[in-house]
């Protein structure tokens, strides 16, 4: 056990967790800022119940993230959700709106077009939310004394708002590739001629905050560009044109689960980079993993339960997806 | 207004409205999945369409209750952070990993098979259908196992050091904290408050259409259930309720100090002050009604035994009387009015009137909501008689919250109070108008599944259960 840095085990375990909610509540929260484009009726109906059977499980991983960074890196959880106040406030209270939608749009047919709304918004400030905590992230945050030493309306910035924006156009995509995977008709004419669309702006996207981000700090620049390291950061911006390349084929050829694949690829080496970016700070340049570090007896009384429950949980995860495999149709049990 | 108000007692007063809106939710659904587990397996045991109807009428408000319950319930575990970051900082080491055991044993347990339960009986069969639904049950009990392990650890914490940073770390084993001492009896108590909220709740709805329609089986089904846990159940409640007071009075003796309105201690037995109007500023309890001596007979089991007073301690460490002092009989009240239902409700099952006695149906429609009541009033009792300590006699909630200024934390105790009241306000109005449609052998047609019921095995049946317009049509709309 000595010889394993269990910190750096825990870091590798809240990552998981965190990119497993960004691509799993990712395509819901997608299709829920995709919503208002899609006809009422049929096509809406198509695209919520692709997601209704699964969609408390994929936003359980938010939870994860909240509860596990408490549990094991509590220094970081106290100083980024005060340093994000705003922002985790919105994003809780957008959730609260998409989140009862996914039952109240059935209950009364009079007011579906204002719960299909709410969803929409709700999906919306999120995603903008989760957004621009990221970019606030990278740009840095006040640190005094082990807490946050900063105003309420830091993360505010155009960096953080690029973010932000770059978060909503990913979600998106990925959003309409899972409903080319998930629909059929109308609907699956509609988001893949939305995925083209966004497939195009989430690359100048990611281009643009990659192209910010080493300028935020040195920091930034001298993991990124500089000999010998280069030649193995330079391999993630390649990856990513040949993802995109096969993204786009495979979508003109009319390949429906393909799409959804490459795009969860492309969001991976975003992940990869942002780890490249910040390892091992969990706040750049001010926590690293090992300062915020709950002791040791937290960290592996809750390691020997995630080593036993993790496979389970993906199990019966994977279980319920297969469950509802195939295309989502209209009618659920209402 | 908010000029007087300083960071800790916003912060204070938007945690207490979120999660006291939030437990209304967890407390209706763990009932209400383990009535649906058993209804369930009424239905795959006798083959009785009615049980179906039963079951697939309250599966559709579990719905809704449950979403509720999961977008109020994911604010909360960010509310540690964002209200009370130092909190979090210090004891985190040991509130985080139960809280994300909870998480990792209870959440995804629920979550994963939430869709099953929902949508899938015609995808994966009776059985496994069953099996869903036990999942879930199993999960929202599993759920208020761990929190109400760390939120007891709060009342009693043992077991911890604090290291040189101020954190609250494990001594040793971890054993002595999870099961700290308040934790069995909280964890009791609590459990079968919800099943008697669900059970008042399934009552009153079962009550509400045998006024409408006395013949209505699938009414009858309800309240008969229901009935028989509030005269079964009840009682025992009564008596959890009891030792938790025990055990209370053990290691918070001022908390329930405050409950009883004892200022002044009662060197030769305590009374029991039935009514009054405590003043923190006095140090009296104004207006009193009491019996002399059964407060000592309830609290200690002798009606002569010494009870120490509020002024035998510090005034600092005093709770906010007034508060708990109500709180705890509203509590009680609801309790004692659940076991006199109860005891109702057997004379006129024993006299063969349970479905005619209009008068009981009466009153177990207005008691439908009353659980939801005690389970506010329970819990502002014990947390609001935890005060002035978030984690008790360790750690003052003025040196919890985080550093933020008051306007930041005022705006957002307003927005969520709006969005709070507008969107649960909404979902509400939803239930009642489901709970107003009364249940018939319409509800839904037991899933007929001639592939399967052809003898062909669950696993063979499984092969052909890809989404096609033939699985839709077992949907009902």
């Amino acid at each position: 056990m000595n010889s394993i840095d269990i910190s750096v085990v825990w870091a590798g375990i809240i990552a998981f967790a965190v990119f497993a909610y960004v691509v799993m509540d990712g395509f819901d929260l997608g299709i829920g800022i995709l919503f208002p484009t899609f006809a009422m009726g049929e096509e809406r109906d198509q695209a919520m119940n692709s997601i209704a059977p699964v969609w408390d499980g994929n936003e359980t991983w938010l939870v994860l993230g909240g509860g596990g960074l408490l549990a094991v890196f509590p220094l970081a959880y106290a100083i980024i959700l005060p340093a994000t106040y705003p922002l985790m406030i919105a994003m809780l209270l957008g959730l609260v709106f998409r989140g009862v939608a996914f039952e109240f749009r059935w209950r009364n047919a009079a007011h579906r077009p204002y719960w299909d709304m709410a969803f929409a918004l709700g999906s919306l400030v999120a995603t903008i939310a989760q957004g621009i905590t990221l970019g606030a992230i990278l740009q840095g945050i006040r640190v005094a004394d082990n807490a946050y030493a900063g105003a309420w309306l830091d993360w505010l910035s155009p960096f953080t708002l690029l973010t932000g924006a770059a978060l909503v156009l990913g979600y998106s995509l990925l959003g309409a590739s899972w409903l080319v995977w998930k629909t059929e008709g109308a609907a699956q004419a509609h988001a893949r001629r939305m995925a083209f669309a966004l497939g195009i702006a989430t690359l100048i996207a990611m281009a643009a905050v990659s192209a910010a981000t080493p300028f935020l700090h040195n920091d930034y620049w001298r993991r990124w560009f500089t000999v010998p390291g280069v030649f193995l950061t330079a391999q993630v911006p390649l990856l990513v044109l040949i993802t995109a390349a096969v993204f786009f084929w495979s979508l003109r050829r009319g390949a429906e689960r393909l799409p959804f694949l490459m795009v969860l690829a492309l969001f991976l080496l975003n992940f990869v980079g942002l780890g490249i970016s910040v390892y091992p700070y969990l706040v750049p340049r001010q926590v690293t993993i090992w300062d915020a570090a709950a002791p040791r007896q937290s960290q592996e009384f809750m390691l020997v339960g995630t080593a036993v429950i993790f496979p389970i949980i993906l199990g019966y995860t994977a279980w319920a997806y297969w469950v509802f495999r195939g295309k989502a149709g209209t009618h659920g049990y209402h | 207004m908010i000029d007087h108000l300083d960071p800790t007692t916003l912060a204070r007063a938007q945690f207490a409205f979120t999660v006291s809106f939030h437990f209304i939710f967890p407390a209706f659904s763990i009932g209400l999945a383990s009535y649906l587990a058993v209804l369930e397996a009424l239905w795959l045991k006798t083959g009785k369409g009615l049980y179906l109807d039963v079951f697939m009428y309250w599966v559709k408000i579990f719905a809704v209750v449950f979403g509720m319950g999961v977008v109020s319930g994911i604010v909360m575990s960010y509310q540690f952070g964002t209200n009370w970051s130092v909190y979090s900082q210090k004891v985190g080491p040991i509130i985080g990993p139960l809280m994300a055991y909870e998480v990792l044993t209870a959440f995804f347990l629920e979550a994963g098979f939430l869709g099953v339960m929902l949508f899938g009986m015609a995808k994966v069969g009776k059985s496994l259908h069953f099996f869903a639904t036990c999942m879930v049950a199993l999960g929202t009990l599993i759920s208020a196992t761990w929190i109400v392990s760390a939120n007891s650890w709060m009342h009693t914490p043992v077991g911890f050091l604090v290291n040189a940073n101020g954190q609250f770390v494990p001594a040793g084993s971890w054993w002595p904290i999870v099961f700290n001492p308040s934790f069995p009896y909280r964890l009791v108590h609590t459990v079968i408050a919800a099943y008697l909220t669900t059970a008042l709740a399934v009552g009153g709805v079962g009550a509400w259409h045998l006024l409408v329609d006395r013949t209505n089986l699938h009414a009858r089904t309800l309240f008969s259930m229901a009935m028989w846990m509030a005269a079964l159940v009840g009682p025992v409640q009564i008596l959890a309720g009891d030792t938790q007071g025990l055990n209370t009075l053990k290691y918070q003796p001022i908390k329930v100090l405050a409950m009883e309105g004892d200022y002044d201690p009662s060197p030769s037995g305590a009374p029991l002050v039935l009514f009054g109007l405590p003043s923190n500023a006095d140090a009296v309890v104004h207006a009193r009604l009491e019996i002399p001596k059964l407060g000592s007979l309830i609290l200690l089991h002798d009606p002569n035994a010494p009870l120490p007073g509020l002024k035998d301690f510090a005034r600092s460490k005093w709770p906010p009387v007034p508060i708990v002092f109500w709180s705890f009989r509203i509590m009680v009240g609801v309790g004692l009015a659940i076991l006199g239902l109860g005891v109702c409700s057997l004379i006129a099952r024993a006299s063969g009137r349970l479905y005619d006695w209009r008068l009981l149906h009466w009153s177990a429609v207005i008691m439908g909501p009353a659980g939801f009541v005690a389970v506010i009033a329970g819990w502002v009792t014990t947390e609001v008689g935890r005060q002035p300590y978030t984690v008790y006699g360790q750690l003052l909630t003025a040196q919890s919250h985080s550093p933020l200024a008051a306007p930041a934390v005022a705006a957002s105790l307003v927005v969520f109070a709006v969005v709070y009241f507008s969107v649960f306000g909404a979902g509400t109005a939803y239930l009642l108008r489901m709970m107003a449609r009364a249940p018939t052998s319409r509800e839904v047609e037991p899933p007929h599944l001639p592939q399967r019921a052809a003898g062909i095995t669950p696993a063979a049946g499984m092969e052909q259960t890809s989404a096609t317009e033939s699985d839709h049509e077992l949907h009902r709309h």
